[in-house]
């Protein structure tokens, strides 16, 4: 195969293409299935091990071995499926697609051809402020391929090198129709699909893995055209930016050359990282004729609807109904639902805290703020620490009881992260509860008064801010825990008496 | 009578008695392989050394009073196309000239677990592809019957060395006939089940909707004791089928009142050869003899199963053999520094000319624009052919026909014309297209002392009324205690 | 006659990834034609509705429980590989 650099200079800012032309991008999303096993043998599906490790004559494609269909594959497909609102094929099937290869033990990868697993679906996403909508054209369950390695091995550069412990993990293919008009849209559909995904978890969609990446075709037509283009792929991608910066780079390229009067090639192009551009991956061979027939070594599948509606009635709560159901029931802003559905862990962890604790926006503002920092700074997620919901939800009711004032409770949480002994527990032995009682504080409050005579004047004559000083001044005092708002009372009282 | 010569059923009554021990057996069945392999070339590799082991397990076993199963001891051969764990297993090609194969296959598995002696891999057509043997890449397999002719293929020594008596049973495969074709010729009992009856799981796949493993024995009997050592459900293997599998002995009754035979048309056309037609024509009457009511059947698609099976076949073989690439096992082309040029020469180079051919036209048959002309056809095609045979078998039990329409032909008299070799399966690959159950059995020599072979077949899982017609033509007649007349080294 | 030309068998020999020289390739295109040739006559047959068989069984649903079991040993999998290197299958280049 030839590497054909196009060595195109793209000058940056050219705006003449966003007139002319209407972007059409359609993605091809591969996501591994977290099963325990590969989808035709029992080897461990398990990222990380030592090549050549997680492998048997099944998964190698040793001479008179044969496929067994994993019966989780084809759940996780389904729930998957239904996630993404497709309909479920009653009666599907597998075929042999046929190539050359030396990651594809066989000779052949078994796949879905003309009757796929789920058809007819959608995904609603949102970008900037927007809600959009891609239509899924088909959903089909394939083995994944080992993996080739080259000159790092041995440095070698006229080697490469085959692990085969990817070879035969599930693979779930996502096709979308080509509803896709900017390279931004193809960013968000595919931030969406991960999310839903991740809710009904059938994968883990770890991009640095790789166990989640997509392929794109892009092109370009003019504005009012109903006709495709000629589009370009851009293969195996799992990095949000290269894809973006990718397609970008594609869809100005596309453009010079029909501003030009040039015709596009249908072809498939790599993205070099490093130059920030594509370049053509021209075969010498002629197109892939993939030949598929039918696989003689695997039945066919056929799904009643009770089942589908027993998985169906399986699924959770989809992120996007969860935002719509957190803004309408708990009353906290777009933008925070937002962030509280980022992961169905956190969405879970908020849903329950909120719950409990009958304070949906303290909830929220404590997730989001303190709790994400401890979480960010440990580097680890909120299913991993030992801060639970019913930690919080205590915090919350021991500041709303006035228990301990907001601050203090600041300096809780962490200790509760650290050891995971409840707030109470916490506040108790360090004895952090809030002096309440008016007559504990009185005499603090006369005292502070008494040693600062200028400000207690000042607020007298008008300058209300002045309370301030002295309100710090009885915190200073009571080592913060005397009740701000009773302080402040206080201080009114006597100030104006 | 010496041992070689003796059935398993007989074998395990002396065993038992221990009369001999199963290493004395599998010591004399050696001494036979010596003096009878420089004539008919049958063996690929022998395993002595694991044969005197498994041999000795069973005496101990035989020794202690145990409940020993039938083919405990027995010395069986085994086609090079199974896998065998820790032995050389070539498929008869040099592309997989040097692969031991890691694990056993099911079939492997289950014969282990009765105790059987595995003497070692038979020759055969490259691939399971041919009629002769003719194609294997390394030896050619000489006919015991007539050192100038062809044993049959693809499982020509399987077939070669039970009619030898240099192995009580064997194991072959049937595609397009492979195990029924060569067991006509040598004259003995090859039995292909209903497909799905036999674990494929270790049967390196040539044609994944038509193989099948079936036993090659000097009676009935021992075949029917291999069956029930090798049919059952397999949960490696998508394709096996789950249901119960019968004692295949207790339908060994010397009596066809009740049975319906039909004799198809189609298959007794000008190709056959006349002493051919004869024999399976005085073969009917003994069934009917005994009992049976013989009824003229159609089955009007005949004519087309080779055309159907000479594109299913390819086109599924072109599939199944892309592994054989040189990467992970096997030959690697030598001087290739280059990957493209890697597998053009390690597959031009370890295929040979007929393996090449069908995979051409497999290829072919499936490529961009002839798939509906071709594949889709054949599929469909094939679709009336089975219907004709279930159409048929509602009204008859069994149906009988020759198994082959010539006798043995001489060595390289057909390798110059692939289409005149395709037709030697012309009777058998409809049985393979349908997935039914088909046995040949020995019913007499031609005037050149060539053995010729009834075929019969029945519906899916009826193997029971196979076995009872071919037991009672057995019991009746005396085909099968004739052997060929080989010279001691 | 089937008409497959020498450049039709030289294509199909690129996608089967074989090789031969001029004169295999005139001896295999005559002995494909006359093969096609043969197999042609099931054009005879008219298969209009008539539903294709691709497995004998009309087996359905086979599956296998998602269950882990250990793999083989790198040594059993490497051993007979025609060229290994630090774990791994070595083939000649990939330009990618």
């Amino acid at each position: 195969m030839m590497l054909v650099d196009f060595s195109i200079d793209i000058p940056s800012g050219e705006q003449n293409m966003a007139s002319k032309y209407e972007t059409v991008i359609g993605l091809e999303i591969h996501a591994e299935l977290s099963t325990n096993s590969k989808l035709f043998c029992n080897c461990e599906v398990k990222f990380g091990s030592a090549a050549n490790t997680q492998t048997c004559p099944i998964c190698l494609g040793m001479p008179g071995v044969l496929p067994v269909m994993n019966q989780r594959a084809v759940e996780y497909s389904t729930r998957a499926a239904l996630g993404l609102n497709c309909k479920i094929a009653s009666y599907s099937k597998f075929d042999r697609k046929n190539y050359f290869y030396p990651d594809l033990p066989k000779g052949y990868q078994i796949s879905q051809y003309d009757l796929p697993l789920a058809y007819d679906g959608y995904v609603d996403y949102e970008l900037d402020g927007e809600t959009k909508r891609v239509r899924i054209n088909r959903i089909h369950l394939e083995e994944d391929a080992g993996k080739l390695v080259h000159a790092d091995v041995t440095g070698n550069p006229n080697q490469s090198y085959v692990d085969f412990n990817r070879s035969c993990v599930p693979l779930l293919e996502i096709v979308s129709e080509p509803d896709l008009r900017s390279p931004e849209e193809a960013i968000a559909y595919w931030r969406a699909v991960k999310e839903i995904l991740e809710y009904v978890e059938i994968s883990d969609c770890n991009m640095e893995e790789g166990s989640f990446r997509c392929d794109a075709n892009i092109s370009l037509r003019p504005v009012g055209s109903k006709e495709l283009g000629t589009r370009t792929e851009l293969k195996n991608k799992n990095s949000f930016q290269h894809v973006l910066t990718a397609l970008e780079y594609e869809e100005k390229r596309q453009a010079r050359i029909l501003d030009e009067g040039g015709e596009v090639i249908q072809e498939t192009v790599l993205f070099d990282i490093n130059t920030g551009r594509t370049a053509s991956m021209r075969s010498k061979e002629e197109a892939h004729d993939y030949r598929y027939f039918p696989e003689p070594d695997l039945v066919p599948f056929e799904v009643d609807a009770a089942e589908v509606e027993r998985i169906r009635a399986s699924l959770p709560e989809l992120p996007a109904e969860r935002r719509q159901r957190f803004v309408a029931e708990y009353g906290i802003p777009a933008y925070d639902a937002e962030f509280l559905t980022a992961t169905r862990q956190m969405a879970d962890f908020f849903d329950e805290t909120a719950h409990l604790s009958g304070d949906p926006k303290a909830s929220s503002n404590w997730i989001m703020g303190d709790l994400s920092g401890l979480l960010n700074n440990a580097g680890i997620e909120i299913q991993d620490t030992q801060v639970t919901p019913d930690h919080l939800s205590e915090l919350i009711q021991l500041i709303n009881d006035q228990i301990i004032s907001g601050k203090i409770a600041k300096s809780v949480l962490p200790d509760v992260f650290e050891t995971g002994n409840p707030p109470k527990q916490i506040v108790d032995e360090k004895g952090l509860s809030q002096i309440s009682d008016a007559s504990a504080i009185e005499s603090i409050v006369d005292q502070v008064i008494k040693e600062n005579p200028g400000p207690a004047q000042d607020y007298r004559d008008g300058t209300q801010k002045a309370i301030g000083f002295l309100v710090g001044q009885v915190m200073k005092a009571t080592r913060g825990k005397a009740n701000p708002q009773m302080v402040n009372q206080l201080l009114q009282q006597k100030l104006s008496g | 009578m010496p041992l070689y010569e003796l059935t398993a059923h007989e074998l395990h009554e002396k065993l038992k008695a221990r009369e001999i021990t199963a290493v004395e057996l599998t010591q004399s069945m050696y001494h036979r392989i010596g003096a009878v392999e420089e004539q008919i070339d049958g063996y690929l590799t022998l395993t002595e050394e694991g044969a005197l082991e498994s041999a000795a397990v069973a005496d101990e076993g035989f020794q202690r009073g145990d409940e020993m199963p039938p083919l405990a001891g027995i010395p069986i051969a085994i086609k090079d196309v199974i896998c065998t764990k820790g032995v050389l297993t070539t498929c008869g090609s040099k592309i997989l000239g040097n692969f031991v194969s890691p694990y056993d296959a099911t079939v492997m598995t289950k014969l282990h677990q009765q105790g059987a002696v595995m003497l070692g891999k038979t020759n055969m057509d490259e691939f399971a592809m041919g009629s002769s043997t003719e194609n294997s890449a390394y030896q050619t397999t000489r006919n015991p019957w007539n050192l100038e002719t062809i044993p049959g293929g693809s499982s020509g020594g399987s077939s070669a060395v039970v009619a030898a008596g240099a192995a009580i049973c064997s194991l072959g495969s049937d595609t397009g006939g492979s195990i029924r074709q060569p067991a006509a010729l040598c004259g003995v009992v090859g039995m292909k089940p209903t497909y799905g009856r036999v674990s494929r799981f270790g049967l390196v796949a040539f044609a994944s909707s038509l193989d099948q493993i079936g036993p090659f024995s000097k009676d009935v009997t021992d075949c029917a004791l291999v069956l029930n050592a090798i049919c059952g459900h397999d949960p490696m293997d998508s394709t096996s089928a789950d249901v119960p599998v019968p004692d295949f002995t207790k339908c060994l009754i010397n009596d066809l009142e009740g049975v319906k035979i039909g004799i198809p048309k189609e298959y007794f056309t000008a190709g056959i050869d006349s002493e051919i037609e004869e024999s399976v024509r005085s073969a009917i009457a003994v069934l009917q003899g005994a009992g049976a009511t013989i009824e003229e059947v159609s089955l009007p698609h005949t004519d087309y199963a080779m055309a159907t099976y000479y594109i299913i076949a390819p086109a599924e073989a072109s599939a199944n053999l892309a592994r054989y690439d040189g990467v992970r096992y096997g030959f690697r082309a030598t001087n290739a520094d280059e990957l493209g040029d890697m597998y053009r020469q390690t597959r031009s180079q370890g295929f040979g000319e007929e393996v090449k051919r069908r995979i051409m036209l497999g290829t072919y048959a499936l490529s961009s624009g002839y798939y509906d002309a071709y594949y889709l056809k054949a599929q469909q095609v094939r679709t009336l052919i089975k219907s004709d045979f279930d159409d048929a078998f509602e009204k008859v039990d069994v149906v009988v026909t020759p198994t082959s329409p010539t006798a043995a032909f001489k060595i390289g008299e057909r390798t110059a014309d692939p289409l005149q070799m395709y037709l030697s399966d012309v009777l058998t690959t409809p049985a393979n297209l349908a997935g039914l159950p088909g046995i040949s059995i020995p019913c007499g020599l031609t005037s050149d002392d060539l053995p010729i072979g009834l075929q019969i077949l029945a519906a899916p899982f009826e193997e029971e009324k196979i076995l009872r017609a071919a037991y009672t033509f057995e019991q009746n007649t005396d085909h099968h205690r004739k052997r060929p007349k080989l010279s001691s080294k | 006659m089937a008409t497959i030309t020498t450049d039709d068998v030289q294509h199909v020999a690129t996608l089967a990834r074989l090789e031969f020289n001029e004169e295999d390739i005139a001896e295999f295109t005559h002995q494909l034609a006359r093969i096609l040739d043969y197999i042609g006559k099931l054009n005879e047959l008219d298969t209009t509705d008539v539903p294709p068989t691709s497995h004998p069984l009309t087996l359905r649903n086979v599956v296998k429980e998602d269950v882990a079991k250990s793999s083989y040993e790198r040594d059993v999998v490497l051993d007979g590989a025609p060229s290994v290197e630090e774990g791994y299958f070595e083939v000649p280049k990939v330009i990618e």
